[in-house]
């Protein structure tokens, strides 16, 4: 008789998984001794956080579940962070977890935690397994309910005298549960009104979302898009869903979005969201958002329409299904004005930056990366300003080329990210644009990418300070810089920046020195000239490497959409 | 604010209660009555909430309790014709000749004297909520010991279930 623990690697096989990432404790020893002979390639994260990170980079580059494996306690709440994250962005992935013996369970033992409770709101589903019988169907219902319907992080909790019972209970073929129905089937006179009004529309826009990139359905709403003759609009997380390259696209919308992007949106007269979920930095002020116009909305999550905007036009069902339909039923319509008046914009307001400076500008360092690359690499980011200029200055042709937590906005996801995504995809470049605050936050996960030979580049753009945050701190609150100081002198950090900020001192830590003491090839860079030279150095040393671009420290990012404020209000910054 | 009157059937698994009220919880609203109980199919339960809230914001936690995997079913039967009832057990502290009174009391109401003692009448009461604060009403004069509302149960009326 096979005991819990071959179990948990047989599904993980049978789930299709090649690659584990995890980290071992004493409540997991027991799956580790299976694994040592399993057929995967397991990556020892530094901290569980980096394994949870490495898992979603995994699942966002190929699609498939990503899996991690970490400890009861520590290792479990370490893991929240990356599983949160996952969720928010509807990202496939199976964490297992070990428990204390079940005998133990509630008793606070060592490294006990309620991991079930703890992981409940941020998982789309997860269980604590109290007999090993339960495990195969466990582990297949497991892996369905992460990749299908909106794909979401299970976490499966399994006590260490599970691990080691035996049974005979075979795997069932497939998931069967009254409770569990991902697939609406879409009703059909739902997209025959939506196509209908996007027909009569004389103003309308299509606003494409990270549904459509974890639906696989780019080609499917691309159709859409030009056929219909109708401009789109791309949330942080649909980027790539639909070339930047095309005419008809306007960039990114909302917060951070363009001129083009959120000024059409304050005077059209329908707007789509295919696969976005009106995420609140994408609409600014609710009761403003699109104020002339009629919505449609199609999500394959009943509960994502009419959460916060009111919808005309509801279609729910898997994206991919409703794109090929809605093909279809979409009749061409030129609308001239309205394309000349969004191309005006698109093309006389584009996002902007000092060109002529002759500082190091991070754009810069952005469109460097963009020549040298060819467009062809898949960017990773971290959160911050970086991720905003990586989203605007890097020209994304290919879905799952752009990788970022957009939902939770996990600083720290880079790193790990990156090597999923690398570890999933080694004959093409994968270069990690991070900032010098969310860097620091799984440095340690580096050495992972030195021992598993994945050359991932690393581009710092260090500002000295946490640069969002800095950004507000000097727009919305009278330039009060409270915290945000990095590298230099800490007791900084509650004073005004000098009027004339001068490039910064030593830095600490020595980013370099660093990279170099994790193995990877380290960079500094100062001057635009040096850009080019260091990325074409990094990208063929066949190692990671880690360049550092010391960067102008107040560069703002825009445009920029207050707070509060309607999408028209955006403040441009350079004209 | 409106009180919405939710009912589920569960899978009858554990943690499934936590679920649907951390869910609920979690978006900072207030559960007034909740009510689980076995079907007639021992792996599904029946929960029944009463959950004062606004109507849009009670649609959508309708529709993410409808997503949880555990959840096989959902309604909200607020806007729908229906039955709700909910019991009652109420102890007075009483004289011997307040019982009488009390008794005849429970009697109008169609309640039921579980109990009488020398000092005290245990009272059982069913029905809606209305009927229940009007019994309740009328009780004012005697001094409660004890007190216990099983938070309603709830039914559409016709043929849909």
């Amino acid at each position: 008789m096979r005991t819990g623990a071959d179990i948990i690697i047989e599904g993980l096989l049978r789930g299709g998984v090649k690659t584990l990432f995890g980290l071992p404790g004493g409540q997991v020893l027991d799956i580790f001794d299976k694994l040592a002979k399993a057929p995967l390639e397991f990556f020892l994260a530094r901290h569980e956080q980096g394994a949870t990170h490495m898992a979603d980079g995994y699942a966002r580059a190929t699609g498939r579940a990503g899996a991690c494996l970490v400890t009861s306690g520590p290792g479990a709440t370490n893991a929240v962070t990356g599983l949160a994250t996952a969720n928010m962005d509807g990202s496939p992935m199976v964490c297992i977890s070990g428990q204390v013996p079940s005998p133990l369970i509630g008793n606070d033992a060592f490294q006990e935690a309620d991991t079930a409770g703890i992981t409940r709101a941020v998982t789309k589903h997860n269980y604590l397994v109290k007999r090993v019988e339960d495990l195969p169907r466990v582990m297949v219902e497991a892996f369905e309910i992460a990749t299908t319907g909106k794909p979401g992080p299970v976490l499966v909790d399994v006590p260490k005298d599970i691990q080691q019972a035996r049974c005979d209970e075979p795997f069932p073929s497939k998931m069967s549960r009254r409770g569990y129905r991902p697939d609406n089937e879409p009703d059909v006179q739902d997209i025959e009104r939506l196509a209908k009004a996007i027909a009569a529309a004389r103003r309308p826009m299509f606003l494409v979302g990270g549904g459509v990139v974890g639906g696989d359905a780019s080609a499917e709403f691309a159709a859409v898009a030009i056929k219909s003759g109708v401009p789109v609009a791309s949330t942080l997380m649909g980027l790539g869903a639909f070339p930047g390259s095309e005419p008809l696209a306007l960039g990114m919308m909302g917060m951070h979005g363009t001129v083009a992007a959120n000024r059409a949106a304050s005077v059209c007269d329908l707007i789509v969201s295919v696969g976005a979920r009106f995420d609140d930095r994408v609409t600014g002020k609710v009761s403003t958002f699109a104020p002339h116009a009629k919505k449609g909305h199609i999500d394959i999550d009943p509960s994502a329409i009419g959460k916060t905007v009111l919808v005309d036009f509801p279609v729910v069902g898997h994206v991919k299904i409703v794109l090929r339909k809605l093909l279809e039923a979409v009749e061409p319509v030129a609308r001239p004005e309205w394309l000349a008046q969004v191309t005006d914009w698109k093309t006389n307001s584009p996002p902007t930056y000092d060109r002529a400076s002759r500082e190091l500008l991070p754009q810069y360092v952005i469109e460097q990366i963009a020549a040298v690359t060819h467009g062809d690499a898949t960017i990773v980011t971290d959160v911050g300003q970086h991720q905003m200029w990586a989203a605007h200055y890097y020209p994304y042709s290919k879905p799952r080329s752009f990788i970022t937590s957009g939902g939770l906005g996990t600083m720290g996801f880079g790193l790990p990210a990156a090597i999923g995504v690398k570890a999933a995809r080694r004959d093409q470049p994968v270069v990690l644009v991070s900032g010098d605050g969310s860097i620091q936050m799984n440095f340690q996960e580096l050495v992972v990418a030195v021992e598993h030979d994945l050359p991932v580049v690393v581009v710092i753009l260090n500002n000295g300070y946490l640069g969002l945050v800095r950004q507000w701190q000097e727009m919305l609150y009278k330039e009060e810089y409270s915290g945000v100081r990095l590298g230099r002198d800490a007791r900084h950090n509650n004073e005004r920046i000098p009027a004339k900020v001068q490039t910064p001192g030593p830095y600490r830590p020595d980013f370099v020195k660093l990279a170099d003491a994790h193995g990877a090839l380290g960079l500094r860079v100062t001057g635009r000239d040096e850009v080019a030279p260091a990325l074409d150095k990094a990208l063929s040393c066949g190692r990671p490497a880690v360049i550092e671009c010391m960067v102008r420290p107040t560069e703002n990012v825009y445009p920029f959409v207050p707070p509060g404020k309607a999408l028209g209000e955006l403040i441009q910054g350079l004209i | 604010m409106k009180k919405h009157i939710i009912t589920a059937l569960v899978e009858n698994n554990p943690g499934v209660l936590a679920r649907l009220v951390g869910l609920i919880a979690g978006r900072g609203y207030n559960i007034e009555t909740l009510n689980v109980g076995p079907t007639g199919d021992p792996t599904v339960s029946r929960m029944t909430m009463q959950v004062p809230g606004d109507n849009r914001v009670l649609e959508q936690v309708t529709k993410q309790l409808a997503k949880l995997v555990d959840v096989i079913e959902v309604t909200d039967l607020t806007s729908t014709p229906h039955f709700n009832q909910e019991c009652l057990l109420i102890k007075l502290t009483s004289t011997q000749e307040q019982h009488e009174e009390i008794m005849s009391l429970a009697k109008r109401f169609g309640g039921n004297v579980l109990a009488a003692q020398p000092d005290a009448v245990i009272v059982q009461l069913t029905g809606d909520a209305r009927h229940i604060t009007d019994f309740l009403a009328l009780l004012a004069p005697y001094k409660v010991m004890d007190f216990s509302r099983s938070g309603i149960i709830a039914m559409a009326k016709g043929g849909r279930s």
